[in-house]
């Protein structure tokens, strides 16, 4: 294997973790809103900020992790992305900031501000949407390099069927592991009313997701033929990823093995997360960036995995012992502590 | 405004960030030693007054860590947003502390959670304190990591530049290069000495308001004195600084000093004005001194600004912000000092008014410090970003729209700040500290002797 790969497999596979826990986090605080307006959030609020409170620093750090990894690896791409998201790359900038500090402020008084809670379900929808928008922009197409830098096509991407329906996958995906986590999470509280509701809501989130996977691809073959024909090469691993759908759907449908649905789940994205990735490559950024074009230099390379091994064995005792404080202790997930 | 320039709006935008980020961030590195040195006295002497500090330290930190992280992400997109062609070059060759750093990051934020939420889950209280020492530790190795980068900025080196392609990369000789180690220990005793700094006003001022009681003496005590031993570190790390600069990158000091032509037994110009002939005037000298504080003896030789080809000189008005840091650096010495003495001889009272007022100026005043020694630092490494290979105008983005962002930042950092200050005061005008005393400890409050 050599550098660049190793590079960005380490980069996909963070990003692939920030995917599961931020998904959690933003989809929660859809649902934090909803069950306010409905008037059950009662229900179910105790139980996100049990969860969430503790951990969300952890989550943001997966995604600066994964930007500060990618311009270490791929310094090419600092300059393409950089000089091309400065608008949508500065919302999203706000929309976390919004959102971070709401966990900050929430203990104090921000919960029953109607505003407030607002912007924090709001912005767990925008915030995946905003940044889908780096993915459709690397399929090539929506950016120019001129005399003048290069400039993002503002009016191509607006009205591209591609980008609308990645975005319209990125909200659905995050609604819908987001109920699936809220399950398990319930049910190991032993919550019965709020495990009644999100699994409601996880069920109802499975279609849609199935179905903008499907436009997704379909939007593809028309953005970029060439990585569409890639993925087709691939089949069998989306086939898996499908797989593990209906077998999390089907757990859930009869209400048992709440723990095994949920990582049924991860595998579902896992696969095709890793799909999507490997059919992806050679290109970053297409046709600006390869991967063989746009690494750094091989020092660098080695020290940052180096670095990056040495940084395994501090994190990972480290993420055990918070899991295994906040997630897996019975009695903090049930309140008791 | 001015005419529409992309470099300059990189620029503000890139202060901004700056300046709010480094707020929090320096309370980000202090606030948690004294929250460790708290709760182990706390332990030690089996005094709940101690604990009791240590927890509502802890409850007002997760507020600022929070701002702190946002604005940190802010800060580590925009570098790529604002300074694409910068971070092309630079990330080939220094992006390894920044990649550590978000290690640390890591580290850091899972153990601050831990602490946070773990307070009376242990029999014995030691090893609630000991998960105080990771957090110190992720987020003074932070502070180390980002510094090595901003030192880099100002004496690159470990690779060769060949046109624009880079060759003979030394990840570790850019990290390590010769502003390193002053910088990074003035940095960090700077931290350190601002968030006891800070503590130590808010207790004095609650004296001076409500005449409080044996909890605040307690934390008087302990802040002033951490403050006391944290600026003796900060003024060594200073001193230490500027004969780095008079050796490896003397037109910084020369322009920080108004000293133009290179002579031996150079004098020190405190504040002063400059008149069109480039004159010094109105300013206190002090014969010889800038000869020592450059290079430890008060004969030797300074460079003057003379040596640096005009376009490549820092503006003149840094000068201002040295002196104001200094200034500030032995005002709280000299207050810190003033508040032993007092505390020492018996005959005088400590709680004097007039001291107190002086202890709750230096909280703001030494974070005032830290913004006008950075903007020395930054300004005075102008026009380079990457001093001696790529100026702040080769670095900047091309994009239109940076003046639009700028808005959009201020009016976030804004409502960041409104909301930070109203959930602190809300947090601690709600549940005074001798509320909570009375209901954590009742035993203690009961015995309310007064010494
Ligand atoms: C509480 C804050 C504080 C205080 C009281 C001082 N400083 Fe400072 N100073 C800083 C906070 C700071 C800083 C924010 O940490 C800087 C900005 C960049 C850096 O490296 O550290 C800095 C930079 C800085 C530099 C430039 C270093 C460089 O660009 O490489 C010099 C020469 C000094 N300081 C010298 C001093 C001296 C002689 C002081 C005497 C007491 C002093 N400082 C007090
Ligand atoms: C690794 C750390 C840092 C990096 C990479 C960095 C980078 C930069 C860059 C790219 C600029 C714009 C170019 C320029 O005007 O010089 C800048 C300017 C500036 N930075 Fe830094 N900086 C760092 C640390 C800091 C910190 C912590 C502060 C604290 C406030 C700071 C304060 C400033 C200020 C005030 C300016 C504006 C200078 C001016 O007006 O010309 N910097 N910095
Ligand atoms: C260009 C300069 C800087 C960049 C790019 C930067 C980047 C960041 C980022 C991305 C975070 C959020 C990390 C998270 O998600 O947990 C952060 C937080 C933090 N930064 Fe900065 N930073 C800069 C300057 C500094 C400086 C100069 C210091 C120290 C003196 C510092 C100390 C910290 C600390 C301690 C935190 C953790 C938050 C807290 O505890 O308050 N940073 N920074």
């Amino acid at each position: 294997m050599n550098y660049e790969l190793i590079g960005i497999t380490v980069l996909w596979i963070f990003l692939y973790g920030y995917l599961i826990v931020a998904s959690i986090d933003f989809g929660a605080g859809f649902f934090a809103y909803y069950a306010k307006l409905t008037k059950k959030d009662h229900i179910i609020n105790q139980l996100i900020s049990r969860y969430l409170s503790p951990v969300w620093e952890v989550t943001n750090v997966f995604f600066v992790f994964f930007f500060v990894g990618l311009v270490g690896f791929f310094p090419d791409m600092a300059y393409y992305f950089g000089q091309s998201l400065l608008v949508p790359g500065s919302i999203a900038i706000v929309l976390l900031a919004i959102r971070g500090s709401f966990y900050a402020f929430e203990n104090y008084g921000s919960k029953d501000n109607h505003l407030y809670m607002f912007l924090y379900g709001a912005t767990g929808l925008l915030i995946p949407a905003s940044l889908s928008t780096a993915l459709t922009i690397s399929e090539g197409g929506f950016i120019e390099e001129t005399a003048n830098g290069v400039q993002l096509l503002y009016g191509k991407l607006l009205t591209s069927p591609y980008s609308w329906s990645v975005v319209f996958l990125a909200v659905v995906s995050v609604l819908y592991i987001s109920s699936m986590f809220l399950t398990y999470y319930a049910n190991r509280a032993g919550d019965k009313p709020a495990l009644e509701l999100v699994r409601k809501y996880a069920l109802f989130w499975s279609s849609p997701t199935i179905i903008a996977s499907l436009t997704t691809f379909i939007a593809l073959s028309q953005q970029n033929l060439e990585h569409y024909q890639r993925a087709i090469e691939l089949w069998w691993v989306f086939g898996i990823s499908v797989g593990f759908f209906l077998i999390a759907v089907f757990l859930i449908y009869i209400g048992k093995y709440y723990g095994w649905a949920f990582i049924a789940v991860m595998f579902q994205f896992l696969f095709a997360f890793f799909g999507y990735g490997a059919s992806h490559l050679p290109y970053l950024l297409r046709p600006f960036v390869t991967l063989s074009s746009g690494v750094t230099n091989e020092t660098m390379a080695i020290s940052l995995i180096i670095a990056f091994i040495a940084g395994l064995f501090l994190l990972i005792p480290s993420l055990v012992l918070l899991m295994r404080m906040f997630l897996f202790d019975a009695d903090y997930v049930k309140g008791k502590k | 405004m001015f005419e529409y320039d992309s470099v300059v709006m990189s620029r503000m935008l890139t202060s901004l960030t700056l300046a709010f980020h480094i707020i929090f961030a320096t309370i980000g590195v202090g606030v948690p030693v004294m929250i460790s040195i708290a709760e182990f006295i706390g332990i030690k002497k089996k005094d709940p007054h101690y604990t009791l500090l240590a927890r509502r330290w802890t409850r007002g930190f997760t507020i600022t860590v929070a701002v702190g992280v946002v604005t940190g992400t802010a800060i580590g997109l925009q570098l790529s947003l604002l300074w694409p062609s910068f971070m092309q070059i630079a990330g080939n060759v220094i992006s390894l502390p920044l990649f550590l750093e978000t290690f640390a990051f890591f580290f850091e934020a899972i153990f601050l959670g831990v602490y946070l939420y773990t307070w009376d889950r242990f029999k014995n209280p030691i090893f609630h304190w000991l998960l105080s020492l990771p957090v110190i530790i992720g987020s003074t190795m932070s502070a180390f990591f980002i510094t090595t980068v901003n030192a880099f900025m100002n004496t690159p080196q470990g690779f060769d530049l060949e046109g624009r392609v880079i060759t003979s990369i030394e990840p570790l000789a850019a990290m390590f290069n010769p502003a390193t180690p002053t910088k990074v220990f003035h940095v960090i005793s700077s931290s350190y000495m601002t968030s006891a700094a800070i503590l130590a006003t808010i207790t004095a001022f609650i004296i001076l308001m409500k005449k409080g009681s044996k909890y605040h003496k307690k934390a008087l005590k302990l802040t002033v004195v951490a403050t006391f031993i944290f600026s003796i570190m900060t003024a060594l790390a200073g001193d230490l600084s500027a004969k780095f600069l008079a050796e490896h990158q003397p037109e910084k000091l020369a322009a920080g000093e108004w000293h133009f032509e290179t002579e031996e037994g150079a004098d020190l110009i405190l504040f002063g004005t400059i008149n069109e002939n480039n004159e010094v005037e109105n300013a206190i000298r002090i014969p010889k001194a800038l000869s020592f504080l450059a290079h430890g003896d008060f004969n030797a030789e300074v460079t003057g600004l003379e040596e640096t080809p005009e376009e490549e000189r820092p503006p003149l008005w840094i000068h201002y912000m040295f002196d104001l840091m200094v200034g500030i650096g032995f005002f709280t010495l000299g207050i810190t000092f003033l508040y032993l003495v007092f505390w020492k001889v018996k005959k005088w009272n400590e709680y004097n008014p007039l001291l107190l007022w002086g202890i709750a100026s230096i909280g703001p005043l030494s974070m005032l410090a830290i913004e006008f020694g950075w903007i020395f630092a930054e300004v005075g490494r102008q026009p380079w970003i990457l001093r001696g290979y790529m100026k702040v105008s080769e670095g900047a983005t091309t994009s239109p729209h940076v003046d639009w962002m700028f808005v959009l930042f201020i009016a976030l950092y804004t409502v960041l700040a409104i909301g930070c200050i109203t959930v602190l005061r809300k947090m601690f005008k709600n549940n005074p500290a001798e509320l909570e005393l009375e209901s954590r400890y009742p035993q203690v409050a009961a015995t309310k002797e007064d010494d």
